[in-house]
């Protein structure tokens, strides 16, 4: 690593509430920029209709509003709903995003965490919020959230196998699972011998890329994958019977994942916070300028961004996979694929 | 008692034994079905119809519709009204092609009375009553893709739906509760600019029908949603007497517009009426699709050739029906309604008889639902496209 602006000459304590509050914004931040920009504008202007705009020029106070809102309502339990367990639902949903983005790292630097088994931490961690969600669906005794709290822990199982093999296909061509190697391979690496735009494997594995992205609409539960949700059929299924607060934190783990999905699909797949090292010829992680501790989480939200725009668009377009056929779609179409990609990936990593 | 011990064999007892412990642990494992109320407050039920589905884990194994929770009392309502009152009563049972409530009572009166409105009345009828076709069933598209999950879709219907209620409040005053057929004609003329208006409005309507067969119709989601699902054989949906896009999807070509010879403009013009061999929802929704584009044609030929004149045939100032008993149906957006009205000579009819299409439709929910999984009711309510005030008159 290069010279240490900020973490070696803090102190322990001081390290640790910088981590703690850059994890809040890293949570915090893309959520409410996904859910202002797409959710309330994007999703207006496809729908020709302007969104909010009364709470400040073009609406921009509307998420303050908002959750000013879901603050003052009332914190609802139902009278047969298992009460604590009801009420940690929430919760473990948004600790599963907390621990996501963890490990994402945002600049040479500017990471949280950085530990070898990177890769296979963040799959582990997203799957906290299948048990959020089912124990959200069971404990509100109610008939539409069981439903949904089931539908969404068999989808989410069954896309976790697509990703994690979607994501084996990277692991392959970086010979890591660290983010941070991974995020140095793809913009050290060249293509053919050129290297003026690195090597993001966007490129080499576009297929892996596209399965990644479809898993990660299942896994957030954006439409076409929403059957757990389904607004016009169980009501919001596992997410029915909270209200106020908790519904905000399940509100605000959807987006948030959805941004942190993002920005591990950047880091996995469009190279992360890296501009190609051949620009300004570095070569190695050490030789990287600090600037890019800046610039490198505002090239992570660029990225971010973009891939949030492509989910959020199709979640708006299209409508929803019944649980069977997506059930199929998964195990028929993406797991097959996804095997394949990784056979030739292999192949060819022997081969060159 | 010890002898009888002895004789019962000790391998039989623990045969027996273990039949009882095998019986418990099947009562154990046998799961229960649930029973799910859908509604009566739920999205998809357009309002208060409740749906109790009996399930096997995600399939139904028995559905029952109950309705009855907004009932209106329109048929007793009839009977304290005089006939000019009533239309303002019946246009608010389909409360989205509300005009086309109002044209069969009318017609019913007008049978009664013998009397006919002349044939600029009878164009502008049919051109309101195409209105409010594709008012109705452009709401239906676009409430398709909210029920399959699509969130965009109802957006464009609401928009385009805007210009046909427009032209509609233009001509009548109301958006959706025009109160605008007399017996013996309209209450107007039509406004000046309403036919070239008319003409631009029928032309962005059928953009939108384009536009939801490429966003909607060519998904393959969609299609993976619908086709197959909820079929309805021909004979099963004549059994249960469905009417309308729900007959013609069955693949029976049935429509009360051309089989009929009624005081109306649909037999002077040229025009389709599409059916589909399928039944299930995808031709449901194909063919309502289909019929808002030739509504969409029928209005602009209408309007090629309407006639000049007044719009109002001479009836007394005070309206008394004559003794008698008549029965008008007309192809309304959501089926065949009709009224069956039995007048005493008196200001208002003795008694009336509502025959709306939803609630006939709806009987079918029972037969189609068994065997389909929950997210399928959802389709094969929406496609059945049922108005509660249609239902719960």
């Amino acid at each position: 690593m290069s010279a240490s602006l900020l973490a070696a000459d803090l102190p322990y304590w001081a390290q640790a509430l910088l981590r703690v509050l850059g994890g809040v914004v890293a949570v915090l931040l893309p959520a409410g920029t996904i859910v202002y920009v797409f959710l309330f504008k994007m999703m207006s202007f496809m729908q020709s209709r302007l969104g909010p705009m009364e709470a400040g020029p073009y609406g921009s106070m509307q998420l303050f509003a908002e959750v000013g809102k879901w603050l003052q309502k009332e914190d609802i339990t139902p009278e047969r709903a298992d009460r604590f367990i009801f009420k940690i639902a929430p919760l473990v949903v948004l600790m599963s995003t907390f621990l996501l983005v963890a490990v994402v790292p945002f600049g040479p630097d500017a990471w949280f965490t950085n530990f070898e088994a990177g890769v296979f931490y963040m799959l582990a961690v997203s799957s906290v919020s299948v048990l959020g969600i089912l124990i959200a669906g069971w404990a509100s005794a109610n008939k539409y959230s069981l439903l949904g709290g089931l539908r969404a822990a068999g989808q989410l199982i069954a896309y976790e196998l697509p990703m994690v093999l979607a994501v084996i296909g990277v692991i392959i061509q970086a010979g890591t699972m660290n983010l941070q190697d991974i995020v140095f391979a793809q913009n050290a690496g060249s293509m053919f011998g050129w290297d003026g735009l690195g090597n993001p494997y966007i490129l080499t594995q576009f297929v892996g890329f596209i399965i990644f992205m479809i898993a990660v609409q299942a896994e957030l539960t954006q439409t076409p994958f929403d059957m757990p949700i389904a607004e016009s059929e169980l009501v919001s299924g596992y997410m029915t019977e909270y209200s106020g607060f908790r519904f905000l934190t399940f509100f605000i783990a959807e987006f948030a994942t959805a941004g942190v999905f993002s920005l591990i699909a950047s880091v996995l797949f469009l190279g992360g916070w890296g501009i190609p090292f051949a620009w300004f010829g570095w070569d190695t992680m050490d030789s990287v300028d600090n600037w890019m501790n800046v610039v490198g989480p505002l090239i992570m939200v660029t990225k971010m961004m973009l891939l949030s725009f492509i989910i959020m668009w199709v979640r708006f377009s299209y409508p929803r996979f019944r649980e069977d056929q997506l059930q199929r779609f998964a195990w028929k179409v993406l797991v097959p694929v996804s095997l394949v990609n990784i056979m030739i990936t292999a192949i060819l990593k022997v081969a060159f | 008692m010890t002898s009888t011990e002895s004789l019962i064999d000790r391998r039989q007892l623990s045969y027996i034994a273990a039949q009882a412990a095998d019986a418990r642990l099947n009562v154990e494992l046998e799961t229960e079905g649930m029973t799910l109320n859908i509604g009566p407050q739920h999205p998809a039920t357009h309002g208060t119809l409740r749906i109790i589905a009996r399930l096997d884990g995600e399939q139904v194994v028995w559905a029952e519709p109950s309705c009855g929770y907004m009932h209106r009392g329109y048929e007793k309502l009839t009977e304290v009204r005089t006939y000019p009152q009533v239309t303002a009563l019946v246009n608010r049972i389909d409360w989205l092609g509300s005009f086309a409530n109002e044209v069969p009572f009318i017609l019913a009166a007008e049978k009664l009375m013998a009397i006919e409105a002349p044939p600029r009345a009878q164009w502008i009828r049919t051109i309101l009553f195409e209105l409010s076709r594709i008012a109705n069933v452009s709401l239906f598209l676009g409430d398709l893709g909210v029920q399959l999950g699509a969130i965009t879709p109802v957006f464009m219907a609401f928009r385009d739906r805007e210009y046909v209620l427009n032209l509609i409040e233009g001509a009548t005053g109301g958006r959706f509760h025009p109160n605008f057929d007399r017996i013996g004609g309209l209450k107007e003329d039509l406004p000046a600019g309403f036919i070239d208006e008319t003409r631009v409005v029928m032309k962005k309507l059928r953009n939108f029908c384009d536009e939801m067969e490429n966003l909607l119709f060519g998904n393959e989601i969609f299609q993976s949603r619908t086709r197959g699902i909820g079929v309805i054989p021909k004979d099963v949906a004549m059994q249960y007497g469905l009417s309308g896009a729900n007959l013609r999807a069955s693949g029976v070509d049935w429509d009360l517009r051309r089989d009929q010879t009624l005081p109306m403009a649909w037999n002077k013009v040229d025009w389709k009426v599409w059916t589909h061999p399928d039944g299930d929802s995808f031709a449901r929704c194909w063919v309502r699709l289909q019929e808002v584009r030739e509504s969409t044609l029928i209005v602009d030929q209408l309007l090629d050739d309407i006639p000049s004149g007044p719009v109002m045939a001479k009836v007394p100032r005070i309206i008394k029906v004559p003794e008698g008993e008549a029965w008008v149906s007309t192809e309304n957006p959501l089926g065949e309604m009709g009224y069956y009205v039995v007048s005493k000579g008196d200001l208002g009819p003795f008694r009336t008889k509502i025959r709306s299409a939803s609630f006939n439709n709806i009987s079918i929910v029972p037969w189609v639902l068994k065997g389909v999984y929950v997210p399928d009711i959802i389709t094969i309510l929406a496609s059945l496209y049922f108005i509660l005030g249609d239902i719960d008159r």
